[in-house]
């Protein structure tokens, strides 16, 4: 066995995507055993509190996604009771979890980000809606992308080719949150790149490229398997993979991030990445991308699994 | 961009991703199923579920007939046995079915791994990529799941307050043969329908089959829920009434546990032939220790009583979703009245689509179907079913006021964005059956 002691594994929550935590949940429980970790497995509920302040772990995978688990909340919690964890702190979850604040802060590192606008419902129904997205399609133009501006997996997002698909657009990532962030929709390769920090600072793991077969990465897209073409490396100059390599250890140095984090990006035909988001509890499924980034890196996921819950109970 | 890169490795994670049958393609992650996994957690009020509610069930009764079950025929009970099923238990079928009129034989019958196992069976043996069944609108979704997976065109033939309309169906059976198709049956659940909660009406009976008997139409007759009915008799079953042009389906899920898996079909002679080849093929026999604990259980107790129980347990609950829909539900919203069975079909104002919805519903903690699961060609955005057969009158209060700030925050959302086409259906738009 390790000498990590007990882990606690927390997956499922009450967010939109519990089902998807769910199944990254078992599979870092599974990683984990399979290189002597003894893990347990457990939801986040009410009883979660006595259980972190009688019989704590020593130390805790957050493998939940979406809100409560990466917006800092879960984690304000174990800091509370002293519990350590892998990955971002509360504070750095909660500006990275909201993608408005994030793509501000990582464009302000320098990176480039997608021209964009944030609206909350409210806003288009006290100021009308038709003039409004006249003007959000003038300033932003077409294909554009509208998704909530907290939350994963894909769930509201849209891509908008004409301008009478924006109304449905919005009502559908209004139904996932209250505000919705509209972005130009930028033409190219679509990447994804794993920071790691085992101890030694953040290092990126190889850049995973995406081709969905119907265009468009989205739920559908990210949880069939086979539904998917993943070429890792991807298929980029050695030039160009450093910049999406260096774009995602800015975006987490940025944002404060530690441990792990999943940063999205698309690069142009230039050549030139543009960051879309960041995620500090990436997916962890059979079909998610950082266990095969870490594939590919050959690294096995138990041992970074391991590794990354030793740097966080070493804190 | 370059490709020179070494050890590059593509792939779909799937390795058989070029290989599976046609009849797989809308297999695919659905992000409405998925939200179904919020609904199971105790927080969310679940008005989405199909499952009896067992609790009250003598599960001392079942134990001692399931003990002296292993105990005295151990041997018998843990066997194979006749793809046709237990004799005994089919005998006692025949008894229920009478209930509802049916005069059948035991060898008429075939004990099937539930009802939805005979609704597999009796497509396998009807049914060609391209035939057309003839279903209610909306109709079942276990039953459309497997009408796709046999490639079946399902048409779907619109309801009343009365179960479906006569002339609609006439309609229908003429327009699809005169596009040159074949039509293999008329599936029908004519008591307390999944999931529009409705009967057909006695006068409608005679009438559909006589529609169908005209149009030499066999109708396949599901009833889970016949005997679960809040007032009066049960109704005669329309194969009651004509022997060789319906095929029965009924079970033990709701008048007795789910979890036995055991239903049946009650077919013509030269169908049957048939049903237990393929049952044959299907599982060899339907499970042994399963009907003998049933044949048991009823055998051994008043599980008519039990019956009696269950629908007043039942009746409750729809009281308290009537009356909780009636006080809280935006203007324009309609919903059925059921006599029996577990669901309610709501259908919401205007410009309403309760797939897009869900997520919404599910951030409030209250859980429900988009009607989308319940239609083979895309329609029902505007519907949703409710079903009240497990949580307590009070919680299915507290989900429905839930649904209702839901609505009404999304009918103002509605009316920001003005009017949008409706939403489409995914193949997989329902929970798993186990979900309460």
């Amino acid at each position: 066995m390790s000498d990590l002691g007990r882990v606690l594994v927390l997956a499922g929550g009450l967010s939109h995507e519990r089902d998807v935590s769910l199944r990254s949940g078992r599979r870092v429980a599974e990683a984990l055993r399979s290189v002597g970790v003894e893990v347990e497995q457990r939801d986040v509920d009410a009883s979660l509190v006595d259980r972190l302040r009688n019989d704590p772990p020593n130390a805790v995978f957050p493998v939940l996604h979406g809100v409560t688990g990466e917006d800092g909340a879960l984690r304000q919690v174990l800091d509370l009771y002293g519990v350590p964890y892998v990955g971002a702190d509360a504070a750095a979850c909660r500006t990275a979890f909201d993608k408005p604040v994030a793509s501000t802060m990582v464009g302000s590192a320098g990176l480039h980000t997608p021209p964009s606008i944030v609206l909350g419902h409210d806003t288009f129904r006290e100021l009308g809606a038709a003039a409004l997205m006249e003007a959000v399609v003038q300033q932003i133009g077409l294909p554009l992308v509208v998704k909530p501006a907290r939350g994963g997996s894909a769930l509201g997002a849209s891509i908008v080719r004409a301008v009478e698909d924006l109304p449905s657009a919005m009502v559908n990532s209004y139904a996932y949150g209250p505000v919705a962030l509209i972005e130009r929709y930028i033409v190219g390769t679509e990447v994804a790149v794993t920071v790691v920090d085992t101890g030694d600072g953040p290092r990126p793991l190889p850049a995973v490229e995406i081709q969905p077969d119907s265009g468009f990465y989205d739920y559908e897209a990210r949880y069939t398997a086979g539904a998917t073409q993943f070429i890792v490396p991807a298929r980029l100059g050695p030039a160009v993979a450093a910049a999406c390599a260096d774009a995602a250890i800015t975006a987490h140095r940025a944002l404060g991030l530690r441990d792990l984090s999943r940063s999205d990006l698309v690069v142009d035909a230039e050549g030139v990445p543009w960051f879309l988001e960041v995620n500090v509890a990436p997916g962890m499924t059979e079909t998610s991308l950082v266990p095969l980034a870490a594939e590919a890196a050959g690294i096995e996921l138990g041992v970074l699994c391991r590794d990354l819950l030793a740097a966080a109970a070493a804190r | 961009m370059s490709a020179d890169l070494p050890d590059v490795r593509q792939t779909r994670l799937d390795n058989y991703v070029d290989r599976y049958a046609a009849r797989t393609k809308g297999m695919t992650a659905s992000e409405i199923r998925a939200l179904f996994s919020v609904a199971s957690r105790p927080e969310v009020v679940s008005l989405a579920g199909g499952m009896p509610n067992i609790a009250g069930l003598p599960l001392d009764v079942v134990g001692s007939a399931v003990r002296d079950l292993v105990i005295d025929h151990g041997a018998t009970a843990m066997q194979y046995g006749s793809g046709q099923g237990d004799p005994g238990l089919r005998e006692q079928i025949c008894d229920v079915m009478r209930i509802e009129g049916i005069d059948a034989h035991p060898d008429d019958v075939v004990i099937t791994v539930g009802s939805q196992q005979a609704v597999d069976l009796v497509t396998r043996v009807f049914c060609d990529p391209g035939d057309v069944v003839i279903c209610e609108a909306p109709s079942y979704v276990g039953a459309l799941g497997v009408f796709r997976a046999y490639q079946c065109e399902v048409v779907h033939v619109a309801m009343d307050d009365d179960g479906i309309q006569p002339e609609a169906l006439e309609q229908a059976i003429s327009a699809v043969r005169a596009a040159g198709k074949k039509i293999k049956f008329f599936y029908t659940i004519p008591n307390f329908h999944n999931p529009a909660g409705i009967s057909l009406s006695a006068e409608r009976r005679q009438k559909v089959l006589e529609i169908c008997q005209k149009a030499d139409l066999l109708v396949l007759e599901d009833n889970p829920y016949g005997l679960l009915g809040f007032d009066g008799d049960p109704m005669r079953a329309l194969r009651a009434d004509d022997r060789e042009g319906v095929i029965y389906l009924g079970s033990f899920s709701k008048t007795f546990a789910p979890g036995f898996r055991v239903g049946w079909v009650a077919a013509p002679h030269a169908v049957r032939e048939k049903l237990v080849l393929a049952q044959e093929s299907a599982t060899l026999c339907p499970p042994v220790f399963s009907q003998l604990a049933i044949s048991s259980y009823l055998s051994r107790h008043d599980w008519m009583g039990q019956v009696k129980q269950f629908r007043e347990m039942y009746r409750e609950r729809r009281d308290a979703m009537l009356a909780a829909l009636t006080d809280k539900m935006p203007a324009a919203t309609t919903w059925t009245k059921p006599g029996g069975g577990f669901y309610v079909w709501l259908t919401l104002p205007d410009g309403l689509d309760a797939k897009a919805m869900l997520p919404r519903a599910v951030t409030a903690r209250v859980a429900y179907v988009p009607g989308t699961a319940f239609f083979a060609d895309g329609f029902g955005s505007q519907c949703m079913r409710l079903s009240y057969c497990h949580p307590t009158p009070e919680r299915i209060t507290e989900g429905v006021a839930r649904l209702s700030a839901v609505i009404n925050e999304e009918l103002e959302l509605r009316q920001t964005f003005g009017p949008l086409p409706a939403g489409h259906g995914h193949d997989y738009d329902a929970p798993g059956p186990e979900l309460s």
